[in-house]
């Protein structure tokens, strides 16, 4: 990385600073290498104030990495981050961020009431012992509020650590893998509680590897492969998107060029899947079917398809496993 | 969130770690038991040397005594600290407790500077106590009072503050376990040759004597124990031991600590923990 593109990209950070009000979080061309492994390159987006984002990727995407240099607990080795309308290297920019890690674990010696009351302090934030309370009961530790932490199991130590992301008033809340450790019912809590956060103008910046949690929730996802944003997107955008099934015989080289031509085509048998441009919907299908058969082609049967969050990751990541090799 | 109340409310939070942690229990338990046996050992002594020893002799024996059993606390002080400087930091960054802290608005450098205090605090409350414990039980039992308690303290203190600071620094570095166990050696080694110098120095032999000097220099525990004993012990000890000999024996020392050495201990003490700070900062959590 040259100096002149760091000292732009410090300049464009400082212009996002200085915009009202800013999104609530932003970040651009961070990079992070560990050893010889490239974890993080070159990612770049924003969680705007009051939306919810979730980050989706594979194992070893640089989800965690990506979450954790936003906070300023790794030092990406390029880029810049804004949060809340001040450059990340502040760490008053933390000041109204919540964060549940992915490695959740709090002070074995300290109950519930404590570990809260810590992070109040630390937050500088001023916020009632009743309202700390709320927080706890929120998820659902009001009766443990008094007992020391050593004895807690991993779900109730999450849970502990959603009352940590959410107790000092934030307007960002990082949770990073929330829902790993809890039950089907802390999940529903879960997406309850993200939910009236947006209700109520928060920002929520979801790392998940349930799809199905981050499709009902979230606005916008972003999708990491290989430390590179693989896709990006409001949910409306990346699943607008239609497949059509189409079961045909007697399909010449030309014929097929045609199928290749409209998108990605996946086939079984006599049923090929293709995959349609989201632009021209309305024409792309009537043309394809008359050109298909203009070309000699025996058409049995036209499906229109919609395609789930999970199909479309899916895509994505194959799409960009194919195109390194 | 000031820096101040940051630094503040971590070492509250340390010190509370430690209240609440089994060290803190062993300890006591560990010192009771060692301030217990002493205490025997003491009236033991004044009973049955009743009329033999004169006072001299007497004198000489409570200083030794007692430079003794302050080892003994200096040692579990040593033990304590440099084992909760571990756990407390490496040990936070290992299991992700400091990861949640680390995200609020504060600077590492202050949550470092907060665990530090704290850790001194409760390193040096700690010694403090057991040390004037013990000095009360001699005065009790054979009527010894040593002639600069406050300064001997005070050293003794100083002593862990620098073990701990270097514990501090392994622990950014390495596993919460290493950094005791590489702390708690150098602070053994620092010992030895300590008192390989002291044997250097009767014996004439000036690259001996060197080997002492210079582990005080790398390691300043051993030179701040020393001013400790000097302060602890009655100063015609050594003139009853002859000058050689007082050179060489382990729990008596020469000379007390010079204002200039004093000035590197601290000199020495905020390098270390400027190295920790920056080592703590650079890292990726």
């Amino acid at each position: 990385m040259t100096a002149p593109v760091e000292a732009d990209r410090r300049a464009a950070a400082q212009l996002v600073a200085d915009m009202p009000p800013g999104p609530a979080a932003w970040c651009s061309g961070l990079r992070k290498r560990y050893g010889k492994q490239q974890a993080v390159s070159d990612v770049s987006f924003e969680v705007g104030r009051g939306e919810v984002v979730g980050l989706l990727g594979p194992n070893g995407a640089g989800k965690t990495s990506v979450i954790k240099m936003l906070l300023g607990l790794v030092h990406p080795d390029a880029g810049e981050v804004v949060l809340l309308g001040r450059p990340a290297a502040d760490p008053a920019a933390r000041a109204r961020v919540g964060y549940l890690p992915e490695l959740f674990r709090y002070q074995p010696w300290l109950s519930p009431v404590e570990v809260l009351a810590l992070h109040v302090r630390l937050s500088g934030a001023d916020v009632p012992t009743g309202e700390q309370s709320e927080a706890l009961a929120l998820v659902g530790l009001a009766d443990r509020a008094d007992d020391r932490l050593g004895g807690f199991s991993k779900g109730m130590q999450q849970r502990l650590g959603l009352a940590v992301a959410l107790v000092a008033r934030p307007e960002l809340v990082v949770l990073d893998a929330p829902p790993s450790a809890l039950d089907p019912l802390g999940r529903a809590d879960v997406r309850d509680i993200v939910l009236s956060l947006r209700e109520r103008g928060v920002a929520v910046l979801l790392n998940s590897h349930l799809i199905g949690e981050v499709e009902r929730v979230c606005d916008r996802v972003v999708i990491l492969d290989r430390g590179r944003v693989a896709a990006a997107g409001s949910l409306a955008e990346l699943l607008g998107r239609h497949e059509l099934h189409l079961h045909l015989t007697g399909l010449s080289p030309a014929a097929q060029a045609r199928l290749a031509e409209t998108g990605h085509v996946e086939r079984e048998g006599d049923w090929f899947t293709v995959a349609l441009p989201a632009d021209d919907v309305d024409t792309a299908v009537p043309d394809l079917v008359g050109d298909l058969i203009a070309l000699g082609a025996r058409v049995h049967a036209v499906e229109p398809a919609r395609i789930s969050l999970e199909d479309r990751l899916l895509g994505i990541l194959r799409d960009g496993a194919g195109a390194r090799q | 969130m000031t820096t101040t109340r940051t630094v503040l409310t971590i070492a509250a939070l340390t010190l509370r770690e430690a209240s609440r942690q089994r060290v803190l229990l062993a300890l006591t338990a560990m010192t009771v038991v060692l301030i217990a046996l002493s205490g025997w050992g003491f009236s033991r002594l004044a009973a049955e040397s009743g009329g033999t020893l004169t006072s001299g002799e007497a004198l000489l024996t409570a200083s030794i005594l007692l430079n003794l059993v302050m080892f003994g606390f200096s040692l579990i002080a040593a033990l304590g600290t440099a084992f909760l400087a571990g756990p407390t930091l490496a040990g936070e960054t290992e299991s992700g407790i400091a990861l949640s802290v680390l995200a609020r608005p504060i600077r590492r450098s202050a949550f470092l500077l907060g665990k530090w205090l704290g850790l001194v605090a409760f390193g040096s409350g700690f010694v403090v106590l057991a040390g004037l414990a013990q000095c009360l039980v001699v005065r009790a039992t054979v009527g010894y009072w040593p002639p600069q308690p406050a300064a001997a303290l005070a050293l003794l203190a100083a002593q862990t503050t620098a073990l701990l600071t270097l514990a501090v620094l392994l622990s950014t570095a390495v596993s919460p376990m290493a950094s005791g166990v590489v702390a708690v050696g150098l602070f053994g080694t620092a010992w030895v040759a300590g008192v390989v110098g002291g044997i250097g120095a009767s014996l004439g032999n000036a690259s001996v004597e060197r080997v002492g000097t210079v582990s005080r220099m790398l390691l300043p525990t051993d030179g701040l124990w020393r001013g400790a004993m000097h302060a602890f012990q009655d100063p015609t000890a050594l003139l009853r031991l002859g000058d050689e000999g007082g050179q060489a024996f382990p729990f008596l020392s020469a000379a007390p600590p010079t204002p200039s050495y004093l000035a590197w201990a601290a000199l020495w003490v905020a390098m270390v923990w400027g190295l920790a700070a920056a080592s703590f900062v650079r890292k990726d959590l």
